[in-house]
């Protein structure tokens, strides 16, 4: 499958990408990893007239530690959040998750911006971002602008992202009790559901609770009621198997599709909360 | 049209390519190295696998253009003065394939795992080679030929 002919350039730097964009008036896009534009582009379901490579950009790479924050630069391979020490022990959930992505080839290539600013219903890092409360950096013509995960993943395939804009990079305070939990399409590995679980524990108490779900609905959102019903409680098999329970009962979209029923996403959400809650659990007593 | 130089199994080599043309193509069309085969066109199958920058990659899912600069190695630069690479021994020795479609995508998967992971169990092969498909073997010869070439390194 051969996609619509369009022109290819390079950005050496965040700046001259957004120069780029600019100048293009709209017919541009931005390609990573291209392992979501580029079978879009086969399919000729996206038909962008340029493509500006920000693949190679320095600043757009690495894993870094901030102060008490973890910096993830955009351009960063899922393979390199899967294998990084700094992350493996800070905020295991998220090599974790990363790790569960596509397949091996998938993961040398995709990118966290990528699967950030195309927002995959089915994608595993939204849930995990939403959960670590991460803030989303950005750079526009108008300069840089931060935006809380919480208010990033608007609806299906759309994220608070103009097209002349270039996500940079994600920083969150890494944590280390928390989990994420997936049940795969067996073929792509996509999430059908998948679940993140942070838990906040004192003297075996929960203080507070984070959990999202990706895969279930358009786009993907915190689990408010589960959280609610979490927080303040002894934290045992108990509390978590009656949190979990009512995991998905407020959400009102849940996708159908060849892969799942509606009725089958909405049973699993509950077992893969447990699962997430139980792996976080079990990380905040090791 | 584009100028690519991309480094094809240690020679520097160059083509001229609309940028929409697939690296897949550009392998077996101009550099006539068609062991690397397309299978699904759809990014799920592997049978595509190339090194990129040696690490295994979707030759169907990468613009040649993007891999402009890269050092690419496919299956035809895996032996070396006539003599198998471990792994293409492996599957010879082991049984890994029958009609072959799928082996040299999962000959190049199986390079990035040995090299991530030079001692593998099962399980990890198994990951390993999870972007692959094959409709033949039922992939316990592929796992076993890849735990012999890992045994003989
Ligand atoms: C076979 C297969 C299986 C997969 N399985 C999974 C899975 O299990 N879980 C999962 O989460 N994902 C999965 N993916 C998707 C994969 O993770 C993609 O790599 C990812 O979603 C997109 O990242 P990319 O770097 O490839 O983005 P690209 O394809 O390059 O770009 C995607 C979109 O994001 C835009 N963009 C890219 N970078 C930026 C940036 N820095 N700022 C602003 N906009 C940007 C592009 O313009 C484009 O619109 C799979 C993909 C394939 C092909
Ligand atoms: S042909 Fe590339 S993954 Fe199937
Ligand atoms: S040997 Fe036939 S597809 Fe694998």
């Amino acid at each position: 499958m051969i996609p619509t002919g369009f022109e290819y350039e390079r950005a050496t730097s965040v700046a001259d990408a957004v120069a780029r964009l600019r100048a293009s008036n709209g017919a541009a896009k931005l390609i990573a990893g291209g392992h979501s534009l580029v079978p879009l582009m086969k399919l000729r379901l996206s038909e962008p007239g340029r493509l500006i490579d920000i693949a190679r950009i320095p600043e757009l790479c690495g894993i870094r530690q901030v102060g008490d924050a973890i910096e993830i630069g955009a351009a960063t391979v899922h393979h390199d959040v899967a294998t990084s020490p700094l992350i493996a022990t800070r905020c295991p959930m998220l090599a974790e998750a990363a790790a569960e992505i596509g397949d091996p080839q998938v993961r040398n290539r995709g990118t966290l911006g990528g699967s950030l600013a195309h927002a995959d219903p089915s994608a595993d890092y939204p849930a995990v971002i939403l959960v670590l409360n991460a803030t989303i950096h950005i750079v526009g013509p108008g300069g840089e602008r931060v935006v809380q995960a919480a208010t990033f993943f608007k609806d299906l395939l759309t994220v608070d992202l103009d097209p002349q804009e270039v996500i940079v990079s994600v920083r969150f305070k890494p944590v280390v009790s928390a989990g994420y939990a997936k049940l795969h399409q067996r073929a792509s590995h996509y999430a059908i559901v998948g679940v993140a679980g942070v838990l906040d524990i004192q003297g075996g108490v929960v203080r507070s609770a984070c959990v999202a779900v990706t895969g279930a609905s358009t786009h993907a959102m915190r689990l408010s009621n589960v959280e609610h019903a979490l927080a303040g409680q002894p934290l045992n098999d108990e509390s978590i198997h009656k949190a979990a329970s009512i995991a998905g009962a407020g959400v009102a979209v849940v996708n159908a599709d060849v892969h799942a029923s509606e009725e089958y996403r909405r049973a699993m959400i509950p077992v893969f909360t447990k699962r997430a809650l139980e792996k976080a659990r079990a990380r905040s007593s090791a | 049209m584009s100028q690519v130089a991309i480094i094809v199994n240690g020679k520097a080599r160059k083509a001229d390519v609309e940028p929409r043309m697939l690296l897949v193509h550009v392998l077996r069309e101009q550099f006539n190295l068609t062991g690397t085969h397309l299978g699904c066109d759809t990014s799920q199958c592997g049978a595509c696998t190339v090194l990129v920058d040696g690490r295994s990659a979707k030759s169907c899912t990468i613009f040649a253009v993007q891999a402009d600069g890269s050092e690419v190695t496919t299956i035809e630069g895996l032996a070396t003065d006539g003599q198998l690479h471990p792994l293409q021994k492996g599957f010879w020795d082991a049984h890994g394939l029958q009609c072959g479609y799928c082996t040299p995508g999962m000959i190049m998967s199986a390079v990035t795992l040995l090299r991530d992971t030079p001692d593998p169990t099962e399980a990890q092969i198994r990951e390993g080679i999870a972007g692959n498909l094959c409709r033949c073997t039922g992939y316990q010869h592929i796992v076993d030929a890849i735990q012999l070439a890992a045994g003989r390194r």
